[in-house]
C-alpha cells in the first residue's frame, strides 16, 4: 500500500497555499484524534451523533442502501444494506483491492496545495462506495462525517466509483455538535462515474462558527454519464473552501451543480468547475447564496474543448446586509468551435415589489422576508429521488432564515 | 350629522381630501370618497389617472407620500399605517401585475394567508386546481394571474376587497368565474341590509359588470373623483360621450 511517489510530492507541497480562500495555518491544529468505538448498527451509535446526523439530513434508517459514519478520524459504521452497492473503509478497501492504486489520487493531485498534502500524509480514513456493474437504487447510501473533537483536523479521503449501468444516490452531512469551539475538516474526494452510470451526490454542511472547511473534490464522468451534485451549507462557518472540478469526458457525459448558500458570517468561497471534453456533453451549474453577513464568492467555470458542448452556468445573490458581500465570478472557456456556453448572473436585494404583495396579504415585513428568501433557496434539482429532495426541501424551509 | 359617530360606523373607508404624490409628482388631488359597510363600488377613468394610485396609497404601498388629508378604515385613521397592519385590519387588495415568487407554491402561500382554509376547495372553485404546486405567479398567463389573485382572496376573507382590473386579460369563460367569486367577496348572494363586506374596483370597459354586482361608480380624471353615481348610468354616459362627458360634468348626481 506504500505509494512513495504520493507521499514525496505531498511533502513538498506541505506549505503551498490553495489558489483560492482564507490561508490557515495547519500547524495551530492537531492531528491526533482519540480513537472511538466501532459500531455494528447505525442504531447503536452514540445519541449525539445520531442527532447530529439526522441535522443534516442523514437518517441512519432502513430507507438506505448502506451508512458510513465517522467520528473523527475513525469509521464508526461502514455497512451496505443493498446488494448492488458495496461500502468499506478506504482503508479495508485499499487492502481488499489492488486495482484501487489506479484510482487513488488520480482526481485530485495529491500535491495540489496545503490541505491535500496535509490528508495525503495521513493514515487514509474516508469512505469507499462502488456501485457495481448494472446494478440500481434509488435508495440513498447515507453517510455522515462527524467533527467531534475540539482543535481537530480532521482528513478524510473518499472514492466513489459508480460501475457501468449502475445507478447510485449518496448523501452526505457533514457536522459538529455545537461544544466544539474549533476545528478543520480537509476531505478530498474523487468520483468515478462510468459508462451510462447515473449518480446524484448531496452534501449538507452544518459546521461551527471557528470551523474551517477544505473540501477537494474530482470528478470524471465517461460516455452517457451524469452526475447532479447538490451542496447546501445554512449555517455559521468561518471559512470555508471548496472548487469541485468535473471533467466530462465520454460522448453525452452531463454534469449538474446546485448550490445553496445562506452566510450571516466568515468566508465562504464556492464553486464549480467543468471541463467538457467530449462531444454532446453538458453541464449546468447553479447557484443561489442569500448574505446578511459574511463574505461569498460563488465561482463558476466551464471550459468547453470540443465542438457541440453545452454549458450554462447561474449565479443569482441575495445580499440583505451592508456588513455582507457576495462576489460572484462566472467564467467560461471556449476552446473550439460550435460550442453553445452561457451564463447569467446577478446580486441584488429583495424586490419591493414582492414584499409588498405579501405584506398585501397580511405577512409581516419580516414573515415576508423569510418567505421570499426560503424561495430563492428552493433549486429545483434534478435527477434526485423524491425522498432526497423532500429532505433538500425541509432543510431549507426549516431554517429560521432571517433578513437582515 | 356627517361627523356623528353614528356615521362613522356605517362607512366602513371614509377617504378625506387625500392628496398623495410621487417622486414629487402629485397625482392624486383631494379625493374625497366613501363606502359602506356592504356596498361595491366601481372606478372608472381613463390611463394614468390615479385608479391604481389610489387604491395602492389604500392599501398603503409605501412609495407613495400623503401631503394632506386622510383615510379612515373601521373608524381607524390608517393613513400612516403598514400595509400588513392594514391588511390584517381586513383589507384586500387583487393586483393588476402581480410579481412571481420563486419558489413559493400557490397552496402554500393560500396555507401563510390563512392556515385555517381549504385550499384544495378553494383552488378547486376557480377552477385552478391544477396551480396549486405552481410557483406563485410564475409564468402565468394573464388570466391565471387573475384567477391566482381571487384564490388568494378567497383565502384572506377582507373585509373590504380592491380589484384592480380583475378582467383584463381573462377570456369570457374565466370572466363569468372572476365575477362569481368577486359576488361571493362581496356577500352578493346575501340580502343587502346582512351584507358587511365591502368592495372597490378598477374596469375600464366594464365587462366584469355583467357578471357582478356594484352599488355605486365614481370617474377619475386627472388624480381627482370628479363624479360619482349608478354603476350603469354612469358607464352608458362613458360609452356614449367618453371621459370628456365627465369633464363637462354631466353625470347624474
Amino acid at each position: 500500500m506504500p505509494m512513495p511517489d504520493v507521499e514525496e510530492r505531498a511533502r513538498k507541497a506541505k506549505d503551498k497555499k490553495a489558489l483560492y480562500g482564507i490561508d490557515i495555518d495547519l500547524e495551530s491544529y492537531e492531528s491526533d484524534a482519540r480513537p472511538h468505538e466501532e459500531v455494528k448498527e447505525a442504531e447503536e451509535l452514540p445519541q449525539e451523533v445520531k442527532k447530529a446526523a439526522l441535522d443534516v439530513g442523514v437518517k441512519l434508517d432502513k430507507e438506505s442502501s448502506g451508512a458510513y459514519v465517522q467520528m473523527d478520524q475513525t469509521p464508526v459504521i461502514a455497512k451496505s444494506t443493498f446488494e448492488g452497492v458495496e461500502l468499506l473503509s478506504i482503508e479495508a478497501a485499499l487492502k481488499k483491492y489492488d486495482y484501487l492504486q489506479d484510482y487513488w489520487w488520480k482526481l485530485v493531485a495529491p500535491d495540489a496545495d496545503k490541505y491535500t498534502a496535509e490528508v495525503a500524509q495521513s493514515p487514509p480514513a474516508g469512505y469507499f462506495i462502488r456501485a457495481k456493474k448494472g446494478m440500481k437504487t434509488v435508495f440513498p447510501v447515507k453517510s455522515c462525517l462527524y467533527l467531534g473533537s475540539s482543535n481537530l483536523n480532521q482528513r478524510v479521503h473518499n472514492i466513489i466509483i459508480a460501475e457501468e449501468g449502475s445507478e447510485l444516490h449518496v448523501i452526505t452531512g457533514c457536522t459538529t455538535p455545537a461544544h466544539i469551539q474549533r476545528g478543520l475538516h480537509v476531505g478530498v474526494s474523487e468520483f468515478f462515474i462510468k459508462k451510462n452510470a447515473k449518480v446524484s451526490f448531496t452534501m449538507v454542511h452544518s459546521w461551527g462558527k471557528e470551523v474551517e472547511v477544505r473540501p477537494r473534490t474530482g470528478i470524471t464522468i465517461d460516455e452517457g454519464g451524469s452526475l447532479s451534485n447538490n451542496y447546501i451549507c445554512l449555517r455559521p462557518v468561518k471559512t470555508l473552501q471548496t472548487f469541485p472540478t468535473a471533467t466530462l469526458n465520454g460522448r453525452g457525459a452531463v454534469a449538474s451543480f446546485n448550490t445553496v448558500i445562506y452566510s450571516s458570517m466568515g468566508n465562504i468561497d464556492v464553486g464549480s468547475n467543468v471541463i467538457l471534453n467530449a462531444p454532446e456533453t453538458s453541464s449546468e451549474s447553479i447557484s443561489r447564496v442569500v448574505s446578511v453577513g459574511g463574505e461569498v464568492i460563488a465561482r463558476g467555470r466551464m471550459t468547453g474543448k470540443v465542438p457541440g458542448a453545452r454549458a450554462h452556468l447561474e449565479c443569482v445573490g441575495l445580499l440583505l446586509s451592508d456588513k455582507g458581500r457576495i462576489y460572484s465570478i462566472p467564467e467560461l472557456d471556449g476552446q473550439s468551435r460550435d460550442l453553445d456556453m452561457s451564463h447569467e448572473a446577478a446580486v441584488g436585494r429583495i424586490s419591493e415589489e414582492e414584499l409588498e404583495y405579501l405584506m398585501a396579504r397580511g405577512l409581516s415585513s419580516e414573515q415576508a422576508t423569510s418567505v421570499i428568501v426560503r424561495g430563492f433557496l428552493d433549486v429545483e434539482i434534478k435527477g434526485l429521488p423524491e425522498e432526497l429532495k423532500q429532505e433538500i426541501k425541509n432543510i431549507t424551509q426549516r431554517e429560521d432564515l432571517k433578513g437582515a | 350629522m356627517e361627523n356623528s359617530i353614528c356615521l362613522e360606523v356605517i362607512w366602513l373607508l371614509e377617504i378625506e381630501d387625500l392628496s398623495v404624490s410621487i417622486g414629487g409628482k402629485l397625482v392624486l388631488k383631494d379625493v374625497n370618497l366613501r363606502v359602506g359597510s356592504g356596498e361595491t363600488h366601481a372606478l372608472f377613468g381613463p390611463n394614468g389617472t390615479g385608479k391604481t394610485t389610489l387604491l395602492n396609497v389604500i392599501a398603503g404601498i409605501p412609495r407613495y407620500v400623503v401631503e394632506g388629508g386622510s383615510i379612515v378604515f373601521k373608524g381607524h385613521d390608517i393613513t400612516k399605517m403598514s400595509m400588513d397592519e392594514r391588511a390584517r385590519l381586513g383589507i384586500g387588495m387583487a393586483f393588476q401585475r402581480p410579481p412571481a415568487i420563486r419558489g413559493l407554491r400557490l397552496k402554500e402561500l393560500i396555507k401563510i394567508i390563512n392556515p385555517n382554509a381549504d385550499a384544495t376547495a378553494l383552488l378547486k372553485e376557480m377552477d385552478f386546481a391544477a396551480f396549486a404546486d405552481r410557483d406563485v405567479n410564475r409564468g402565468f398567463s394573464g388570466g391565471e394571474v387573475k384567477r391566482s389573485e381571487m384564490v388568494q382572496l378567497l383565502a384572506q376573507r377582507p373585509d373590504f376587497v380592491m380589484l384592480d382590473e380583475p378582467d383584463s386579460g381573462v377570456d369570457l369563460e374565466n370572466i363569468k368565474l372572476i365575477g362569481e367569486a368577486i359576488n361571493q367577496l362581496t356577500q352578493k348572494n346575501m340580502r343587502p341590509s346582512n351584507r358587511t363586506k365591502s368592495g372597490l374596483l378598477i374596469t375600464h370597459f366594464g365587462h366584469i359588470l355583467e357578471y357582478m354586482k356594484t352599488d355605486r361608480a365614481h370617474v377619475m380624471l386627472g388624480g381627482s373623483i370628479v363624479c360619482s353615481g349608478n354603476p350603469k348610468e354612469i358607464l352608458d354616459q362613458i360609452k356614449k360621450s367618453g371621459y370628456e362627458g365627465c369633464v363637462a360634468c354631466l353625470c347624474p348626481t
